[in-house]
């Protein structure tokens, strides 16, 4: 039967469907749905991870131990998994072992856009790459099946277009059974990693990659479909989309398997068209190797105006396709002609942005007021809180990866810098990668303030628990980590928590560290304004006529403060009000108002009470 | 009308763009839209981005319906019909817009944060109407905030033109109350059929 499925969830249900029984991952985007649709699917285990290496050690630990597993990622989540990655290329498995690699092609919602088709060739094991919803079932289904064939795990990967686009699938109602394995492999040359097993275990896997290329010449998912032999496209992924799209007669030879490649297929297709072209998106992951086996693909007459043409033949080496892109470059390279009296019409009015803000309510937004007038330099970290970027609050002035804040800081205070270094981190990528950074901040003696943002959940991607909440991903309780006794256990002798939306707590307590020398951490403690428990507790504020228009409380960048079209009558400036629809009573505003013209909630109760009465 | 008269309408399928503010019900109208292709017979993609923040920002969804569809992306004057539940996204996404191709916009602004900051100024009735006239004509401004408010149930101005857009289609309504009532809690769906209804006859009383 059809269902429409995500591309995320025809994973979840592949996996369901090919009888993996264990998933370990940490949320990122556009990955992160994979996990939570899995976990609730019948007889399985699935878990959050502290972060992607654990998990992608967590999924080995279920494959040695002869269960099907896997472990979702987000593109990025592999380079902190890497280190697993290549053990586990080494080693190989009893039971099928995937590892999904969610990529964001045109980042949009990620630091860079790195091509993981090149992690499966850089470390030998197949990946296969999909182009819709019923492709990622099928080839995750597949992919257990080749990583138990050839003893390797296996590389899906997905890319945000196929992750979060949505269509039919045909599924089946059945879970495969997976026979019981017996015990535990004691198995020191295949499984321990020693230099002596190691080297022999290279050769291995070099061999492996000869023989999965073999194997891939007949892999039913590398399809030729031949068209119109005129022009010939080779190209793998969400690509194939747009390939027919714009090149509709075109012959195509679609690779599900993108690494290693059928060297024969290739040539056979290559010989049987007039002129092949390889089209792919980010890196010419493909169109590298097919130049590499001497075949040689078509060349544009004259030169493409291209900054990049030295590196990828046609097509652009940065963002993600679409048809438009596509279309324009074949016109370019002159493989296509354009009916230019159909020239898109284009808008010609500027228009205000609608960039994304902390929330209104949101408890990281008092800790970057402070930052931001305290004029420290602060580096942050990855999650909502890396919107303390934006103007007005424009707190942050570094971000790079999970856990950077605090080594970057510390490095700028080992080094010397002037000025005092603040680290700004959250719940979860504390617990992902901050707590080593920490511990070398207190073992190194830096006097780097850490601010850990502890709004009770892992915020950005969605709502996911972690090891605060006190709840597994399957809801389970469990044990609430205390991070207070953690940063004394890591050394920090000075450490303070307090409630996140007390302004003039956090800036008194960090005024006073800045005085101080040594390692200090502050804990904000509140939970996400977006979680039901918050939701529960909303009240909108409202705003007194003793407002002057002084403009201090839009200064915290809430998007529930907007400028009236009343002024004042002596400064003629525009006086604030409050959207009763957006606004929490988070209480921020009516604190730093200089002139007590916002009411706090216990106020606001008063009015209405006094005018119901 | 029935299917065959929506492909002769639309001989190459229907490609749909959505776009809102997040927590306008966005998301949860594509769904719908998806789940009707479907019903339809009709191949379908429905694509969306989860942005980087839970709420505030820019909100776009492309559903197509066809054949066979391919690519899951709408690009520049590729969108047969536009959605829009907030003015000036609706301008955002103009371009996207095939010409004379059919604009439903709710009659509703949201301020961003640009705006009430004073950096920048939301764009006059004048001007998204006559900025959108060089792309159509085929404009359907339609007060769903409004309606939904007069209902009681302020959140479903996104039903609101779903009922509208039905009429425009001329498809059987009930066959899309079939679909939202799949994707809605029961407790609410009298207030999404009333939603419904008012935006499907808020078409109707134009065209008689």
């Amino acid at each position: 039967m059809k269902r429409i499925l995500s591309g995320n969830e025809a994973v979840a249900r592949g996996a369901w469907e090919a009888g993996c029984s264990v998933a370990s991952g940490y949320p990122g985007t556009p990955s992160t749905e994979i996990m939570e649709t899995f976990a609730r699917y019948p007889n399985v285990y699935a878990e959050w991870a502290t972060n992607e290496k654990v998990g992608l050690d967590v999924a080995i630990g279920a494959a040695y131990a002869g269960k099907r597993a896997i472990s979702t990622m987000k593109h990025v989540g592999l380079n902190v998994a890497a280190d697993a990655l290549f053990y586990v290329a080494m080693t190989g498995v009893e039971a099928g072992l995937v590892i999904v690699s969610a990529d964001d092609p045109s980042m949009h919602s990620s630091q860079n856009e790195q091509d993981n088709r090149q992690f499966a060739k850089f470390s030998r094991i197949p990946c296969l790459d999909p182009a819709d919803s019923q492709e990622a079932r099928d080839f995750t289904i597949a992919a257990f099946d080749l990583s138990e064939q050839f003893d390797t795990p296996v590389l899906l990967r997905m890319t945000t277009r196929v992750c979060h686009t949505s269509s039919p699938v045909e599924v089946t109602e059945q879970q495969q059974q997976i026979p019981e394995k017996g015990k535990y492999p004691r198995n020191p040359a295949k499984y321990v990693m020693i230099p002596a097993n190691a080297r022999r275990r290279h050769p291995v896997i070099e061999e492996r990659v000869s023989e999965l290329s073999g194997f891939a010449e007949n892999f039913p998912y590398n399809k030729i479909e031949y068209r119109n032999k005129s022009l010939g496209i080779i190209t793998g992924g969400v690509a194939y989309q747009y390939a027919r799209e714009v090149f509709p007669d075109a012959s195509i030879l679609k690779l599900g398997m993108v690494y290693p490649l059928p060297i024969e297929l290739i040539r056979t297709f290559s010989e049987s068209v007039d002129k092949v072209i390889v089209l792919e998106e980010l890196d010419p992951f493909i169109e590298d190797q097919v130049r590499l086996m001497g075949i040689e693909l078509y060349k544009p007459a004259k030169p493409l105006n291209s900054d990049y043409a030295h590196t990828k033949s046609i097509f652009p080496i940065t963002g993600e396709m679409n048809s438009a892109i596509v279309r324009h470059a074949a016109y370019q390279a002159g493989l296509i002609n354009i009916d230019v009296k159909q020239e898109p019409i284009n808008l010609n009015v500027s228009l205000p942005a609608r960039p994304p803000t902390l929330c209104p309510g949101c408890p990281h937004r008092s800790s970057f007021y402070v930052l931001s007038k305290l004029k420290v330099p602060v580096n942050g970290d990855i999650g909502c809180y890396t919107l303390g970027v934006a103007p007005p609050l424009s707190a942050i002035d570094t971000c790079g990866c999970m856990g950077a804040s605090i080594g970057v800081a510390h490095g700028a205070a080992i080094a010397g810098d002037q000025e005092r270094h603040v680290a700004v981190i959250g719940d979860s990528t504390f617990f992902h990668t901050g707590i080593p950074a920490l511990i070398n901040v207190a073992y190194n003696r830096s006097n780097v303030i850490t601010i850990i943002m502890d709004n009770r959940i892992t915020g950005m991607t969605g709502h996911q628990d972690n090891p605060g909440t006190g709840f597994t991903l399957q809801n389970q309780a469990t044990t609430e980590l205390d991070i207070e006794k953690l940063v004394l256990a890591c050394g920090i002798e000075k450490v303070l928590t307090v409630e996140a939306f007390q302004v003039d707590v956090i800036e008194k307590t960090l005024k006073q560290w800045l005085k101080e020398d040594g390692p200090a951490v502050l804990i904000t403690r509140e939970e996400c304004a977006l979680l039901p428990s918050a939701r529960k507790r909303y009240l909108p504020l409202q705003v007194t006529d003793q407002c002057n228009g002084c403009t201090v409380c839009f200064r915290i960048g809430c998007p529930a403060i907007l400028k009236s079209e009343k002024l004042d009558p002596k400064y003629h400036r525009p006086l604030a009000i409050i959207d009763q629809e957006l606004c929490t009573g988070c209480e921020i505003c009516a604190q730093v108002c200089p002139r007590d013209a916002i009411l706090f909630r216990d106020q606001v109760i008063a009015l209405r009470k006094s005018e119901e009465g | 009308m029935d299917i065959k008269q929506l492909k002769i309408n639309y001989p190459n399928g229907i490609n749909f763009l959505l776009t809102g503010v997040g927590g306008q019900g966005t998301i949860l109208a594509s769904n719908v839209l998806a789940d009707l292709g479907m019903a339809l017979g009709f191949d379908v993609k429905k694509a969306e981005i989860h942005g980087m923040s839970q709420r505030g920002g820019n909100v776009i969804s492309y559903i197509r319906w066809g054949e066979h569809v391919y690519s899951p992306i709408i690009t520049q004057g590729e969108a047969d019909i536009i959605l829009a539940f907030e003015k000036l996204e609706a301008l955002r996404s103009i371009e996207q817009i095939r010409p004379d191709g059919m604009i439903l916009i709710n009659d509703y602004a949201i301020v961003p944060v640009t705006v009430s900051s004073g950096s920048s100024e939301y764009p006059d009735d004048e001007v998204i109407q006559e900025s959108m006239q060089k792309f159509t004509s085929n404009t359907y401004w339609i007060k769903g905030k409004n309606i939904a408010e007069e209902i009681g149930y302020p959140k479903a101005s996104n039903v609101v033109l779903l009922g509208a857009l039905t009429a425009l289609l001329e498809i059987d309504p009930k066959e899309v109350l079939r679909v939202i009532a799949t994707r809605i809690p029961q407790k609410y769906y009298v207030f999404n059929e009333q939603a419904f209804d008012s935006g499907y006859k808020s078409i109707q009383n134009r065209s008689h």
